[in-house]
């Protein structure tokens, strides 16, 4: 397991920084999270072109820049804590993910690269509207008939569902679980932006009816793949968090240090101190959890199952409650809408339930550890 | 007067109700006869309105006056704030004047007390109010002022003298918010609404018969506005809920709490909603969950254990026994049990739990929830500040050390930016 960034990681990270903010200060996550697609094919692509991001864990042979899950962290950290406004997370940590999972060599060939360039946004349909993250939870459909597949059903909370243009989805069919895919203006598929807590992150429902879709992978093989890519998800989600939450930290930090209420700062009050140190306790904590999920998936461990899911609770609470702490600490401005503190709270309530909530990852770390 | 027992109480507000319990009366005249009897705010003295019973019975008459279905005093948002300050430090021209209008809700108010460069140091405002003439003068800023642009009516706290220590140099005011030298302006606020405002005072003018208690004591009159905004906190959980009752009255009070009320819409959400939680755990199959089952039980347990404090504080109190620390305690469990019920809220919704508007559980209303709880433990008195008054008041444990009330408040130091 790696301990330490080594030094291009560390210089990839500054750099990323320094881009994410120059690009996506909160005047833009402010603009784009009032729209209803979210987010801009241009800021996308400058992304894409100046960094490569979309490309990097994908491997070089599909288009990709080939580094790991250490370096996807990264990004994600940085992302998490711009807050930026993207189909990231949807296009990349997942459906790049699925299909380096589930697909073909030729499929991967054909699919990735146009992922990889950024050309193609893509995402990952599986959740249905119970809201339940496991498959035994998922009742669409997929029959076939006259060669062709088609798709029946209701899938939901769909990350950037609404705009993007090829859609892997997770359905059953005779054989059992199986992925596909289907272009986002299919016929037949019905999609509606959510309304959604955190506007920084687009979410949508995806109607299938009878929608004609590729298969992706082997048909009835779909469990590990599936399995497999929601702990890698899970490993993306957990660094993001961290990202979000050591902002969050930070910010509160400043505001003390500056804001002088009984003729002194409230950073001299100790029980703003102990709230600092505790806030960090748990955000170093956190983020130790997370980077070690990361170099596990890096390697592929055979732990990875339990500690992308330990890495998801923790900084799932981590993250809500530096969230709690950091609107406290700002007082009557923290809870208003001008203050950038409500941006990263909502990122955190919605990141604490998406893809499980800690209850439900603490129990898969159980049964993947044996007890 | 000593005779007035619980039963002797009830009988005699359950005979006034039922003989003059009327809804098609309008709302401010059925008030104003509920008023003139003394059972609109029965532990106010005899000659204000009320009929000097011990506070603890009023809740007798509460629970008379929702057995018949009768609509009582306005007792929401700021009003009540004001009416029981006027009550205490007004003097009889003042009680005279704004007592009554209060309490029918003909005048509305808002509390002007935060500045952008103090808000847990109330006593560190510094908007200036100068005696010029024959009238006083306000220049300055107040914000989070609530309801601002509803209110008839002000609760000022302004500088009057800067050169004595920063308590002795505040006076208390009751300014007329309608008038050129005052400008309003709405806040937007994370859960969406926009409740709070801004209040900008450019030589905005207040004469001198509404300066409440002496010049330089306005902390004092403060004081009492505070205790009663803290000790009435856990009220918030029902304020803003209308009756579905047909009436004249219930739909002059309907349309009160959708104008007037309006800002404090959300004030039950803020609160936690804990009686929602039951509901929706067996609405959503959650209930079965051993997990689930435990942290709702868990928060009920806290609940009900908060509630139970706050009626040992005022069964003591009506047994005339010096108030214990039960009663210090109440806007600190609060925000406990508010965050505490957020967090089951999410427990129980899961996924849903990210959306919000018509796509989430109750349209929204748990989201409102989950957004709308972080301002409990800020508004009327940060949890911090609670801690403080408990550890230091209550428990007697010293103070912390101070460098800001010894010296003239001129030179104490302030916020660069506000
Ligand atoms: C929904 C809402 C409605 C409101 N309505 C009104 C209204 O109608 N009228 C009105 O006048 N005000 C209103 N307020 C303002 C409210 O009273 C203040 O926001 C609150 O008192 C805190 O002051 P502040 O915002 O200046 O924060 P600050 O005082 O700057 O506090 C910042 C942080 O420092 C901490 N802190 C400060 N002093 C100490 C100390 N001595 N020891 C330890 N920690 C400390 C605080 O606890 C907090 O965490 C409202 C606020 C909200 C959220």
């Amino acid at each position: 397991m790696q301990f330490s960034f080594t030094g291009e990681q560390e210089e990839f990270r500054s750099v990323l920084r320094r881009f994410l903010e120059e690009k996506e200060p909160t005047t833009v996550v402010r603009r784009l999270m009032e729209t209803e697609a979210g987010w801009e094919r241009d800021g996308w692509r400058e992304l894409n072109q100046q960094l490569g991001l979309t490309a990097v864990h994908i491997p070089e042979a599909y288009g990709g820049q080939g580094f790991g899950y250490v370096e996807l962290g990264i990004v994600l950290e940085e992302m998490g804590r711009a807050l930026l406004c993207a189909p990231y997370f949807a296009s990349t940590a997942l459906a790049a993910t699925a299909i380096m999972n589930a697909g073909t060599d030729a499929q991967k060939r054909t699919l990735l690269p146009d992922i990889a360039s950024g050309d193609t946004i893509a995402t990952l349909a599986f959740t249905e509207p119970n809201g339940r993250w496991d498959a035994a939870g998922f009742a669409t459909t997929a029959t076939r008939a006259d060669g062709a597949y088609r798709l029946d059903g209701i899938k939901s909370f769909v990350l950037d569902g609404h705009t993007a243009d090829l859609i892997a989805v997770v359905a059953n069919s005779d054989k059992g679980l199986s992925f596909f895919t289907v272009k986002g203006d299919a016929s037949g598929l019905h999609r509606r932006a959510l309304k959604v807590v955190d506007p920084t992150r687009k979410q949508a429902r995806l109607e299938f009816r009878a929608v004609k879709a590729e298969l992706l992978g082997e048909e009835g093989g779909g469990a590990a793949p599936f399995a497999k890519t929601m702990t890698q998800a899970a490993v993306c989600l957990a660094n993001e968090m961290v990202g979000g939450a050591e902002r969050l930290r930070q910010s509160a930090l400043d505001y003390a240090n500056l804001r002088v209420q009984f003729g002194r700062t409230i950073a001299s009050f100790q029980s703003m101190k102990h709230k600092q140190a505790d806030m960090l306790v748990d955000v170093e904590l956190a983020k130790s959890a997370a980077y070690a999920a990361a170099s596990a998936a890096a390697e592929d461990d055979a732990e990875l199952p339990a500690l992308a899911s330990l890495a998801k609770a923790c900084a799932s609470e981590a993250y809500m409650q530096t969230a709690i702490h950091t609107i406290q600490i700002h007082g009557g401005i923290g809870f208003t809408w001008d203050n950038d503190t409500h941006l990263w709270f909502k990122r955190a309530k919605s990141s604490e339930v998406f893809l499980g909530d800690p209850a439900y990852h603490r129990e898969l770390m159980m049964r993947a550890w044996g007890v | 007067m000593s005779e007035q027992t619980e039963a002797s109480v009830r009988a005699e507000a359950r005979a006034w109700l039922e003989a003059n319990w009327n809804p098609d009366l309008g709302l401010v005249e059925w008030r104003n006869k509920l008023i003139d009897s003394g059972w609109g705010v029965p532990s106010w003295p005899r000659d204000w309105f009320g009929r000097g019973l011990p506070v603890a019975l009023e809740a007798v008459v509460e629970e008379e006056l929702r057995r018949i279905g009768a609509v009582g005093v306005a007792k929401t948002g700021i009003r009540r704030l004001a009416a029981a300050t006027l009550l205490v430090h007004g003097n009889d021209a003042q009680k005279q004047k704004w007592l009554r209008r209060s309490l029918t809700g003909e005048d509305t108010w808002c509390q002007l007390f935060s500045e952008p460069g103090s808000g847990s140091d109330l006593a560190g405002a510094t908007t200036r109010a100068e005696f010029k003439g024959n009238r006083w003068v306000v220049n300055g800023q107040k914000v989070w002022t609530t309801s601002a642009h509803h209110a008839d009516w002000g609760l000022l706290l302004a500088r009057t003298d800067v050169n004595v220590p920063k308590h002795q140099g505040m006076s208390y005011f009751v300014l007329e918010i309608r008038q050129p030298g005052v400008e309003v302006r709405p806040l937007r606020q994370m859960n969406g609404h926009a409740s709070f405002n801004q209040v900008f005072f450019t030589d905005a003018e207040v004469p001198p018969d509404n300066l409440v208690g002496e010049v330089g004591r306005g902390w004092a009159v403060a004081t009492t506005t505070l205790m009663h905004e803290r000790r009435g906190a856990d009220g918030i959980r029902t304020w803003g809920q209308a009756s579905d009752r047909a009436g004249r009255v219930y739909d002059e009070e309907r349309a009160e709490i959708v104008t007037v009320m309006e800002p404090y819409k959300w004030y039950p959400q803020r609160a936690g909603r804990v009686d929602l939680v039951v509901e929706r755990a067996k609405a959503t199959g959650r209930a079965s969950d051993p997990l689930v089952r435990q942290e709702i039980a868990k928060l009920l347990t806290m609940s009900k254990a908060a509630e139970w404090t706050a009626r040992r504080a005022r069964a003591a109190q009506a047994l005339g026994r010096p108030p214990g620390p039960e009663g210090s305690l109440g806007k600190l469990v609060s925000s406990h049990v508010a965050r505490a019920a957020a967090r089951v809220h999410t427990l129980i919704s899961g996924a849903d739990a990210m959306l919000t508007g018509e796509d989430a559980p109750m349209d929204g209303l748990i989201a409102e929830i989950l957004v709308s709880v972080p301002a409990g433990s800020i508004a009327g008195g940060t949890d911090e500040i609670q801690r403080n008054i408990i550890s230091e008041r209550v428990l007697g444990m010293p103070k912390e050390p101070r460098t800001d009330n010894d010296r003239p408040f001129r030179d104490v130091p302030k916020n660069l930016v506000g």
